[in-house]
């Protein structure tokens, strides 16, 4: 069977829902981070294989934008996870429940 | 030759995303940074694949060089010693298996459809190969990113001057003000 466009959705499809998975199971704030990082990238890969088999370059573009807005977000939220840690001494969302600081 | 290294990246990238969120062998967050550079590295092998050589290289310094090192700082300044003994529940394990399953099997049947319709219609455009010309496509990309796109680089620009402000104001320490009440 020749790799198409088809079989780039599939992976991408199968580690989005990996980094799903990694988001609804885990407990640990930390790793269900590094769950939403496996979702983006295989948002980026469907990307750039549509923008490949398009010959069209804005999916790349997109990429690239997807990939600073992502260490954006990993620079906050891990500066959150860090905030959250001096308040509490927890990093597992099943002590982190009540709003009240 | 290259359908085979599609094949051989694929699959790394899928064992090692797998290992990222379950690992069999250690709970420790630290494992599963080192898996997710693993997937990163091989992530951007398919990038190659696909002739996005910037982005490959994008990928590996910016992901691999330092959104996980970053991890890796937040996992030191945190103990994560608690976490490893900590089982997974049993109802929201299965439940979650469930619910992800099935959105994959259907994600994954109405692509298989649209690509049985589009095989039988003469507009389908895409093309069935790998393009073979190897050529970089770097010095189009810079073109389009100078060009029609400049107005969002700026953008992101100053998104990530934002990031930055809201990291520092966020990890610093409240000190107990003096004479306010």
């Amino acid at each position: 069977m020749s790799v198409g466009l088809e079989q780039f959705l599939i992976v991408s499809i199968i580690l989005f829902c990996i980094g799903l998975l990694g988001v609804v199971v885990r407990r640990n704030l930390i790793v269900m981070y590094m769950g939403l990082e496996l979702m983006l990238n295989a948002a980026n890969l469907a990307l750039v294989s549509f923008s490949h088999y398009r010959d069209n370059l804005d999916g790349q573009i997109l990429v690239f934008f997807i990939i600073t807005v992502a260490a954006a977000e990993v620079a906050v939220g891990l500066a959150l996870i860090v905030a959250l840690y001096r308040k509490r001494q927890a990093t597992d969302v099943n002590e982190l429940t009540s709003m009240k600081m | 030759m290259q359908d085979a290294l599609f094949y051989i990246f694929s699959a790394l990238t899928l064992l090692c995303g797998i290992l990222v969120v379950f690992n069999p062998f250690s709970r420790n967050p630290v494992t599963s940074a080192m898996f997710l550079v693993l997937t990163i590295i091989s992530m951007s092998g398919l990038f190659v694949l696909l002739n996005a050589f910037f982005l490959a290289a994008v990928q590996i310094l910016v992901y691999a060089g330092s959104v996980i090192v970053l991890f890796l700082f937040v996992i030191m300044l945190l103990d994560v010693k608690e976490e490893e003994k900590r089982q997974f529940q049993k109802f929201g394990t299965f439940m979650g298996l469930i619910s992800v399953i099935g959105l994959a099997a259907i994600i994954i049947s109405t692509t298989n459809q649209t690509f049985t319709i589009a095989n039988q219609s003469e507009a389908a455009t895409i093309k069935q190969t790998f393009n073979q010309s190897g050529s970089a496509e770097t010095k189009p990309l810079g073109k389009l990113l100078f060009t029609e796109y400049v107005l969002p680089f700026e953008i992101i620009s100053l998104l990530l001057l934002v990031a930055m402000l809201g990291c520092i104001l966020l990890s610093k320490r409240e000190e107990p003000k003096e004479g306010v009440k």
